[in-house]
């Protein structure tokens, strides 16, 4: 399924993505990590860290009604893959970036940000790992 | 108050980003990665944009002498290259691949109330938590503190 290329609208939006973490850092002094927010979530035994992970989680599930607030529609979202690929997907995505300490927020834009060795490793990996599965999945595959 | 409060502004601001930047579509993302096929380079630019603004906004943050709601600044001071990080990315990538949506893309969605997307974060949080049983039964998996 092709998709429009956007590169004024998705600047823009990764120039908010990138505020946010600014912010982040200003006020609270972390990393913005999404996987560190779900996995935080999972642990009780630190409770200014627990509440400060769901006020994230809150702005964030906020965020498409505000879209459809301001332009009159819900965000674009088409799922290409089943039902089996997502939770196979999901499961990986969850453990990958337990195992290495970050996922594309939190390598790919916090890391990165702070000229990190470790994250920028982790991004190339990540990047080239993604780019080798959707090929082997959409052209090696009979595809 | 003020302090969760912000916090919830910062989660809405990122969630807005993630929504307006496209990252949000798998579709999208999925398509980035498909050079060979229905390329759409539009994530890079998502990366530019949040790189643009993050790297001069650290420089700033950082060279204060702590942040306003907290006693310090809580940065990852691991440097070591190990097989936890980067075989760890390597999965990440590969499940990336796979479903097209990250952890960052996908809890904003969730707030379009599309079952799928709430499918792939409880996958997700299954996923983490074979990970923290993986890495208390193999000490190589171990690897630094967690950013993610």
């Amino acid at each position: 399924m092709p998709t429009d290329f956007t590169p004024l609208t998705s600047a823009g939006g990764g120039a908010l993505i990138g505020l946010a973490a600014v912010f982040l850092m200003a006020l609270h002094g972390r990393i913005l990590g999404a996987t560190g927010i779900v996995g935080g979530l999972l642990r009780l035994d630190d409770p200014a860290g627990w509440r400060l992970r769901a006020a994230l989680l809150v702005g964030m599930v906020l965020a498409p009604a505000g879209f459809l607030a301001m332009t009159g529609a819900w965000p674009q979202i088409d799922i290409p893959v089943g039902r089996e690929a997502i939770v196979i997907g999901g499961i990986l995505v969850g453990i990958g970036a337990t195992l290495g300490s970050g996922c594309t927020s939190g390598h790919g834009v916090c890391g990165l940000a702070r000229f990190s060795r470790r994250s920028a490793v982790a991004t190339v990996t990540f990047m080239a790992f993604a780019f080798a599965t959707v090929f082997v999945i959409r052209h090696g595959m009979g595809g | 108050m003020r302090s969760l409060l912000s916090t919830v502004a910062i989660g809405y601001l990122f969630g807005l980003g993630i929504v307006v930047s496209g990252m949000v579509n798998p579709a999208k993302v999925l398509n980035f990665f498909d050079i060979a096929g229905t390329w759409d380079p539009s994530l890079a630019f998502v990366m530019a944009g949040a790189l643009a603004v993050a790297v001069p906004g650290y420089r700033l943050v950082l060279a204060a002498r702590q942040p306003v709601f907290a006693p310090s600044f809580q940065l990852p001071d691991t440097r070591r290259i190990d097989v936890a990080l980067v075989g760890g990315s390597a999965v990440f990538g590969i499940g990336w691949g796979i479903a097209g949506f990250c952890p960052g893309a996908a809890l904003p969605a969730l707030g379009t109330g599309i079952p799928d997307v709430a499918l792939f974060v409880g996958a997700v949080v299954a996923g983490v938590v074979i990970a923290r049983a993986l890495r208390g039964a193999l000490p190589v998996l171990a690897g630094g503190p967690s950013r993610s």
